[in-house]
């Protein structure tokens, strides 16, 4: 056994931001009352974090005995993690306060989440993906009861923690028959004895259930039964991180596993990842449209995008990866925009979450409508917005993949799209109507919530700042 | 490769069949001479007052909660005792990064008042 206790010091990311956690963690039982500091702790470390992850973009080691992966690949995907959960942290602090559930803790299990996302991303080893997703999920089943004397909160928690428990059993079979078969969790060595093990049932049965396990996380049809009541019950800033953070982080597990691990394209799992995805899209735009909840109707957006992307991995080709990678840091943005604007208009007891009650909103607050529109534009996928090339690159990845099936549906289910996205942005200008917000929006989210939206905007127009890098990824 | 396993499913299934067969015979033959005494609800010899399903007070699952969390931390220790010669100076570095990610948990509840009962 060589020496691991240096990789320590060269897993900067995860370790940083871990011991961020644990210095929030003591700083708030330190001080009562005083979540302000753990907002600000927290801020400091995601901040680090990221800093050490752009420093880490371009080459990839492996560390402790293979386990982890450090750079490249991970690092990117490190980025777009500590994007969502800085934006989460910066919204939630008003919106917390509003709701007077304002406390420290609530921060410090974002910033576990997140290294719990980050271990996913940096796996080589099936036994950190296992550690990670649970790290993540264990403190989202927290987060979304956070409002806990809102029963709706509570509800949304349980069935969360019961159908992820249940998700779990899943992929730690899936884990077991692979190990059974391949005799290794390692996932380079698995990779390189795809090709026999792709002829055993026992195999293919064990990389099922991982796709079960993992399109549970993502949400995606027939796993996605929970999305719309857990979205919904959860305090609106988490919604925005468990669409963005979490879905992006099941991504990139995704990604490792079936595209850089096995090689899937023209397997059976090629087919009934495609499969789930053109459901997901079907289901999730059609049900959409029936929404009148707007924290629903995200809800069902997302698992509509949870279809796009896995249809990206069903081709399972570079074009595959790389545009599930660009789609990923366009969707983070666009998703968390929306949600967080909802965040603003949402009174107590789930008040103003209907598409009426922005009717007009545009008179009142010009700004605002603006960047809700720049997010339901990028959304449904229009260009210049960044939207609009994530769905072009993982339609072309299919149709390279000989998937030109998957590519039609993707394409008119998005035109389905177009209605219940641009429905907002109807009413917002073009209805008149009394639509406000009754509290001054808190100049950092405001800003944070506008850079979202000028990153949409610049990534539209400049794609290939974003798809260069997650090229360079696989030249390694 | 299954042929191995012959002796252990005889073994289960007769093991089973003696079970259901001891119960079953005990049914058909043993005497019945219910009573209402023998249908109440068996406390020590006490009385029955009322249902067990109420509701408890939170305090009984924290006290499990943390009694569960501080546990599994020696089943941990223990291995580590065992090989610590062996695991060296990498050992004792880690079981003390482990051991200090438990104390900062340890400190929080106890600063949040989780180990009080009152």
């Amino acid at each position: 056994m060589n020496n691991y206790l240096t990789d320590f010091w060269q897993a900067t990311p995860i370790v940083s931001l871990a011991i961020f956690a644990l210095l929030t963690l003591i700083v708030d039982a330190a001080g009562k009352d005083k979540p302000v500091l753990s907002y600000w702790m927290s801020l400091i470390g995601i901040v680090v974090a990221a800093g050490f992850s752009v420093a880490s973009l371009g080459a990839s080691t492996p560390l402790f005995n293979t386990m982890l992966a450090q750079g490249g690949y991970s690092s990117y995907c490190n980025l777009i993690f500590l994007g969502s959960a800085f934006l989460c942290i910066v919204l939630s602090r008003n919106y917390l306060e509003r709701l007077q559930y304002h406390r420290g803790e609530f921060y410090v299990l974002i910033i576990l989440a997140t290294v719990g996302m980050m271990l996913m991303a940096a796996a080589l080893d099936l036994m950190i993906i296992f550690l990670g997703i649970e790290l993540m999920s264990i403190c989202l089943y927290v987060l979304a009861g956070f409002i806990r004397k809102k029963e709706k909160a509570n509800e949304s928690s349980l069935k969360y923690f019961l159908l992820g428990a249940f998700a779990t059993g899943f992929l730690l079979y899936g884990i077991a028959l692979i190990y059974g078969t391949a005799g290794t969790t390692n996932l380079a060595l698995i990779g390189k004895s795809f090709p026999q093990l792709s002829h055993n049932s026992l195999f293919m049965i064990g990389a099922g259930m991982l796709i079960v396990a993992f399109s549970f996380k993502v949400a995606a049809v027939p796993f996605h039964m929970w999305a719309p009541d857990v979205y919904e019950g959860s305090p609106t800033t988490i919604s925005a991180f468990m669409s963005t953070g979490a879905k992006a982080a099941a991504f990139a597990v995704f990604v490792s596993v079936f595209i850089r691990t096995f090689d899937i394209g023209g397997t059976k799992l090629s087919d009934v990842l495609a499969i789930i995805a053109a459901v997901s899209m079907i289901v999730g735009n059609v049900t959409a449209i029936a929404q009148n909840n707007l924290k629903r109707m995200l809800a069902y957006s997302s698992i509509a995008h949870a279809g796009y992307m896995l249809s990206g991995i069903a081709a399972g080709n570079i074009e595959g990866e790389t545009g599930i990678l660009f789609y990923l840091s366009a969707y983070v943005f666009m998703n968390i925009g929306a949600f967080g604007i909802i965040s603003w208009m949402e009174q107590q007891d789930d008040k103003k979450l209907t598409f009426d009650d922005y009717a007009g909103l545009s008179s009142q607050h010009p700004a605002v409508a603006a960047l809700m529109a720049i997010f339901m534009f990028s959304l449904a996928g229009i260009p210049p917005f960044a939207g609009f090339f994530g769905k072009y690159y993982v339609f072309l990845a299919a149709v390279k993949a000989g998937m030109t099936w998957l590519a039609i549906i993707g394409v008119l289910t998005s035109l389905i799209s177009v209605y219940y996205y641009l429905r907002l942005v109807v009413l917002m200008y073009f209805r008149d109507g009394q639509a406000s917000i009754e509290e001054k929006v808190s100049a950092p989210a405001m800003a944070a919530i506008s850079c979202a939206a000028l990153f949409l905007i610049v990534l539209g127009l400049y794609p290939s700042l974003v798809v260069d890098i997650a090229k360079g990824f696989f030249k390694i | 490769m299954l042929e191995g396993y012959i002796p252990i499913f005889v073994m289960l299934a007769g093991g089973a069949a003696f079970g259901i067969v001891m119960v079953k015979l005990n049914e058909l033959f043993g005497p019945k001479h219910p009573t209402e005494e023998k249908y109440t609800t068996y406390e020590s010899g006490m009385e029955p007052v009322k249902s067990a399903r109420e509701r408890f007070s939170i305090k009984f699952y924290m006290v499990a909660v943390l009694f569960i969390l501080f546990d599994i931390e020696v089943v941990f220790l223990y291995p580590w005792a065992v090989t610590f010669k062996g695991l060296g100076v990498n050992g004792f570095i880690t079981m003390a990064v482990f051991i200090f990610i438990l104390l900062v948990g340890y400190y929080y509840v106890w600063r949040k008042g989780a180990l009080e009962w009152d």
